[in-house]
C-alpha cells in the first residue's frame, strides 16, 4: 500500500492561512490503513487546526468528509456539494489523491495534508517499511523476492557492498542489509545459483526517469 | 497554596461578580480513579470543586478526539486518571491512554494551548488521598497558567484570583 505521514498542525495552519472556510477530505483506503489520512486522523487534525486558528484570532470554518478513495473519480464526484461551499480543500489522500481532486475541481485550491512517503507494508503495529520503488520492470525473481533496488541503500544489483556488519546495512545500522536478506532467502528456497550470474546495468527507461508514466490496457477499455 | 473550595460556592457566586476559576475535567476510570474519588467523598476529604468528573469504563476508551473536543470548548485543564501500570482491568488500556495523552500534549504545546494543561496520572481504587493530591496539583498548575486561550470572552469573566 501507499504509506504517508501527517503534516504538523503548524504546516496545516500555514497551508490554509489565507482561507476562512475549508474542507478537509480524508481517504478511506491506503492512508486509512497507515493511520495518516482516514476519518479519525482528519477529525484529530480538524480539532487541532481549528484550535490553532482560534488562538490566532482567525476562526476557521471547517467541514470534514472522508470518501472511499480519492484517486477515483467515481468517489470524488460525491464531494461536489461540499467543495462548492468551501474556499479551499485540504486533501488527506496520497499525492495521487490530491492531484485527482485538483483535476476534478479546477477552480478550487487543493492542498496536500499529508507527506506521501512510499510503497510499503505494515511491519508491526504502527511501524511501516518501504518495499518497492515502482521501477516498472520488476526484478524480484532474481533476488528471491527481496528488492535490492529499494532496500539496498546503494541499490546494488550485484551485491553486497562488503560493508555490512552483523547483518545490518553500513549506511544505517537500524536497517537490515538487503543483500544479507537476499542471500538468506535464496538459500532457503534453494536458488543460490542465481547469484552466479551477473545482472547487467538496469534499464531505467520503464521507471520514472523519463517523466510520469501511463498505462493503457486495450483489453479493458470500453 | 490557594484554597479553592468554598463551603457554599453558589451563595458566594450570587453575591459577588464571578472571578475566573480553572475549569477542569477529570476522566476517571471506573476501576480505580472513580472509586478513589468515591472513597475520598466517603472519607469526607476535601478537594477543589473546579473538577468535573467523567466516569469512564477504562482510560483506554478515551479517544484523542474526546480530549481535543473538551479543550476546543474552552476547558482550562484535564486530568486523565487510570489504574496503576500493570493494573489495568483490560490489561493495557492505561498504557495506551498514556501514549495518547503524550501525543495530545505535544499538539497542545504546538498550537499554543500548553501541554501542561493535560495530565495523566495512575492510581488504585484505594488511593483516595493520592486522588485528592493529584486534583489539587492540576488545579494549581492550571491556576498558574491562567485561563485557556481557547476560552471565549464570555467564558473568561476575569483572570484574577478569586
Ligand atoms: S524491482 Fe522494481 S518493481 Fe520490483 S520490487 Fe523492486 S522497485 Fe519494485
Ligand atoms: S550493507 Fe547491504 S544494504 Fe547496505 S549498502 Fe551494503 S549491500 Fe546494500
Amino acid at each position: 500500500m501507499i504509506v504517508a505521514s501527517p503534516k504538523s498542525v503548524t504546516e496545516l495552519k500555514n497551508l490554509i492561512a489565507r482561507h476562512g472556510k475549508v474542507l478537509f477530505v480524508g481517504c478511506g483506503t491506503c492512508v486509512t490503513v497507515c493511520l495518516a489520512g482516514g476519518e479519525r486522523e482528519v477529525s484529530i487534525a480538524s480539532y487541532a487546526t481549528r484550535m490553532a486558528r482560534k488562538i490566532e484570532g482567525k476562526p476557521l470554518e471547517l467541514t470534514q468528509v472522508t470518501i472511499e478513495r480519492q484517486c477515483e473519480n467515481e468517489f470524488i464526484k460525491d464531494l461536489a456539494d461540499e467543495v462548492a461551499k468551501a474556499e479551499a480543500i485540504v486533501s488527506f489522500g496520497c499525492g495521487a489523491g490530491v492531484q485527482a481532486i485538483a483535476e476534478r475541481f479546477p477552480g478550487k485550491p487543493v492542498y496536500a495534508g499529508l507527506n506521501t512517503q512510499f510503497l510499503g507494508i505494515l511491519e508491526k503495529q504502527a511501524v511501516w517499511t518501504e518495499k518497492c520503488l515502482g521501477c516498472g520492470d520488476c526484478m524480484l525473481a532474481q533476488y528471491g523476492g527481496v528488492c535490492p533496488v529499494t532496500r539496498c541503500a546503494k541499490r546494488l544489483l550485484n551485491g553486497p557492498c562488503g560493508g555490512s556488519t552483523e547483518e545490518h546495512c553500513e549506511v544505517d545500522a537500524d536497517r537490515p542489509c538487503a543483500w544479507q536478506l537476499i542471500y538468506a532467502r535464496l538459500r532457503s528456497i534453494d536458488q543460490l545459483d542465481r547469484l552466479d550470474s551477473i545482472v547487467p546495468p538496469k534499464d531505467w527507461r520503464p521507471a520514472w526517469h523519463s517523466g510520469a508514466r501511463k498505462i493503457v490496457r486495450k483489453e479493458h477499455q470500453v | 497554596m490557594t484554597q479553592t473550595n468554598s463551603p457554599h460556592p453558589r451563595e458566594s457566586e450570587a453575591r459577588e461578580p464571578k472571578a475566573w476559576e480553572p475549569e477542569i475535567i477529570a476522566f476517571c476510570c471506573n476501576y480505580c480513579a472513580y472509586a478513589a474519588a468515591d472513597l475520598a467523598g466517603s472519607k469526607r476529604m476535601q478537594y477543589p470543586n473546579n473538577v468535573r468528573i467523567i466516569h469512564t469504563p477504562c482510560t483506554g476508551k478515551i479517544e484523542m478526539e474526546h480530549i481535543l473536543a473538551a479543550f476546543e470548548k474552552g476547558i482550562d485543564g484535564m486530568l486523565v486518571a487510570g489504574c496503576l501500570e500493570g493494573g489495568c482491568h483490560f490489561l493495557e488500556g492505561n498504557l495506551r491512554a498514556r501514549k495518547r495523552t503524550d501525543r495530545i500534549r505535544e499538539t497542545l504545546d504546538e498550537i499554543g494551548v500548553g501541554g501542561e494543561r493535560l495530565k495523566m496520572v495512575n492510581l488504585s481504587a484505594a488511593m483516595a488521598p493520592t486522588f485528592v493530591q493529584r486534583v489539587q496539583e492540576i488545579v494549581e498548575t492550571v491556576r498558574a497558567l491562567g485561563p485557556s486561550p481557547l476560552k471565549s470572552p464570555t467564558q473568561k469573566v476575569s483572570a484574577g484570583k478569586p
